[in-house]
């Protein structure tokens, strides 16, 4: 039913998109009324959705070291204004202003809502809704997929260049990957690729695109020792990382629940319901099963790495949050839940420094779900979500890696020795996140 | 005058306190340290990493006294602070040469 995340705009012609959704054993709805439910949708998920900004910033806190608090939670709030601004100025054109199986999106700069037909005086709702709620809901979409980066490459990439990767990440990258699938692009109209909210769309390129700035930064000094230990850098406050991955949590029922893109009939209604259910019992198999690795696999149960395999559970079913029966949803996050746990370890095998776990959670996460959308829903093939997973995971990694490679031989992407060693805060701020606070647990 | 000094377990410091005051003793300062002895350290794991944490916390309090009240107040100490665990501190005693009340200008014994 939701092969485009802009299905219902880019099939406008004469309520057919409406007509499509609503059961014909409903009576009918008002075109208008579905007009005004559908556009409370976009909104309130995308408030929902715009929340989650606020929890990737308290678990991001929460994961780094109290000396780079301030510094985290600058970049997360700078990231979520630059998303929505370059949105606006280039990224929503770009993403659905492009022809039906095609490559790339119109450059046009400067979006804005065209609702004229739903107001001129023979008024026509078969847009569906509103211009400006559908601009809302994606915008805060971008904004996620550049909140996964920031946890990556924190406590060592330096604040400008850290936001300019942002500007191109949510101006010009996210959005071309955006436009093959959600767009109604070659992704979409050759492959049958289906990513209902986004595992590949939004949280693999946000994963991608983490990765390497985690290669081509580095890891943090003192991170791994030559003989190749890992000296674990225990965070600043896990309180506000179990508040953050809460507030993700509640986010995440508005980003899954939201891409239904409808709520005008009562088969909308029915499958968003059946999408929170899905969502959440997702999460909490990741959390459980995360749990239960890590008691086997550390003999303790780690809570940093119950709250990657919440978020681990999420990512995997939000590439089919709608087929699966709830058993299979259980499953689908469980398997989110352990890949997380395996995968941290992993990462610091290969050196790859990533603070608060994105790369597991986001990345790897969002590959299995994408690859798990066809054993629920047979309009999907095996074969079209792996040739999606595999050409946006090329598209993001080589265009991340040049904008990255760029920034590094321009301004220069790391913060100094001294300065990582002073934290952050007191080196690019000027300032304490806990100027009051003791140092802790951790000497020096 | 002595400066019994001791280390001993956070937790136990109200009850080292409580055990001060009935001998009479009126004042403490105590201070968050941390340091290790024959408990050494111990060790955390952090996302699947060990790591160890060598300097453990504990509270070190500090009073003077008249010297005749030295042995009194180590004894008192030591069953306060006491578990039989490894890692309960140590005391220590120090012979005060002087002391002197800020407020009121009164020296020595008088001014504890």
């Amino acid at each position: 039913m939701n092969s485009g995340k802009r299905a219902l705009l880019a099939g406008l012609g004469a309520a057919v998109p409406l007509g499509l959704l609503a059961s014909p054993a409903l009576a009918e709805v008002g075109s208008e009324s579905a007009y005004i439910f559908n556009t409370l949708s976009f909104l309130m998920c995308g408030f929902l959705v715009m929340f989650m900004a606020a929890g990737f910033a308290m678990l991001e806190s929460g994961m780094v070291r109290s000396k780079n608090v301030a510094t985290i939670c600058v970049k997360n709030i700078a990231l979520y204004a630059i998303a929505g601004l370059m949105f606006w100025l280039i990224g929503y054109d770009l993403m659905y202003g492009i022809d039906e199986g095609g490559y790339i999106g119109s450059f046009s700069l400067f979006w804005s809502a065209d609702d004229s037909a739903a107001l001129a005086e023979a008024a026509d709702f078969s847009g569906g809704y509103s211009a400006s709620s559908d601009w809302f809901f994606q915008m805060v979409f971008v904004a996620t997929a550049a909140s996964i980066v920031s946890g990556t490459v924190a406590e060592r990439v330096k604040l400008w260049p850290f936001l300019i990767f942002v500007a191109v990440l949510t101006a010009i990258i996210y959005p071309i990957q955006g436009s093959w699938e959600w767009g109604a692009g070659w992704l979409d109209a050759q492959y049958g690729f289906s990513d209902f909210a986004g595992s590949t769309l939004v949280h693999s390129t946000g994963g991608w695109a983490a990765l390497m700035g985690a290669l081509i930064i580095g890891a943090r000094k003192g991170k791994y020792t030559a003989d190749g230990k890992v000296n674990p850098m225990p965070g600043s406050s896990m309180p506000l990382a179990t508040l953050g991955v809460f507030i993700l949590w509640l986010g995440w029922f508005g980003f899954n629940g939201g891409s239904q893109l409808a709520l005008g009939s009562a088969a909308d209604a029915i499958a968003i319901s059946n999408i929170f259910v899905n969502t959440n019992v997702a999460a909490a198999a990741g959390v459980v099963a995360a749990m239960i690795a890590s008691q086997l696999m550390f003999k303790k149960v780690d809570l940093t790495m119950a709250l990657n395999g919440a978020i681990g559970g999420l990512v995997s079913i939000t590439a089919e949050p709608l087929a699966p029966s709830i058993g299979a949803a259980v499953l689908i996050g469980a398997v989110g839940g352990v890949l997380v746990v395996v995968a941290v370890p992993l990462l610091d095998k290969l050196k790859i420094d990533d603070v608060v776990g994105a790369i597991p959670a986001h990345l790897v996460c969002g590959i299995w779900g994408t690859l798990a959308v066809p054993i629920t829903n047979s309009d999907a093939s095996f074969g079209g979500q792996i040739v999606g997973i595999i050409a946006i995971g090329l598209f993001v990694s080589i265009t991340s890696a040049i904008v990255w490679m760029i920034l590094k031989v321009t301004v220069g992407v790391r913060a100094s020795e001294e300065d990582e060693e002073l934290g952050l805060d007191r080196a690019e701020l000027g300032m304490e996140a806990y100027p009051e606070f003791g140092r802790g647990s951790q000497f020096g | 005058m002595k400066l019994v000094m001791a280390v001993i377990k956070p937790f136990k410091l109200d009850e080292v306190r409580e055990a001060l005051t009935s001998l009479g003793i009126d004042g403490l300062t105590a201070t968050e340290v941390k340091g290790y002895g024959r408990q050494k350290g111990h060790t955390e794991i952090y996302r699947g990493a060990e790591y160890a944490v060598s300097f453990l916390p504990k509270v070190k309090i500090e009073v003077v006294i008249n010297s005749d009240m030295a042995e009194r107040a180590v004894e008192a100490i030591r069953q306060a602070a006491g578990t039989g665990q490894i890692g309960d501190g140590k005391i220590f005693v120090i012979d005060v040469a002087n002391a002197m009340r800020i407020r009121t200008g009164e020296t020595d014994a008088d001014a504890l």
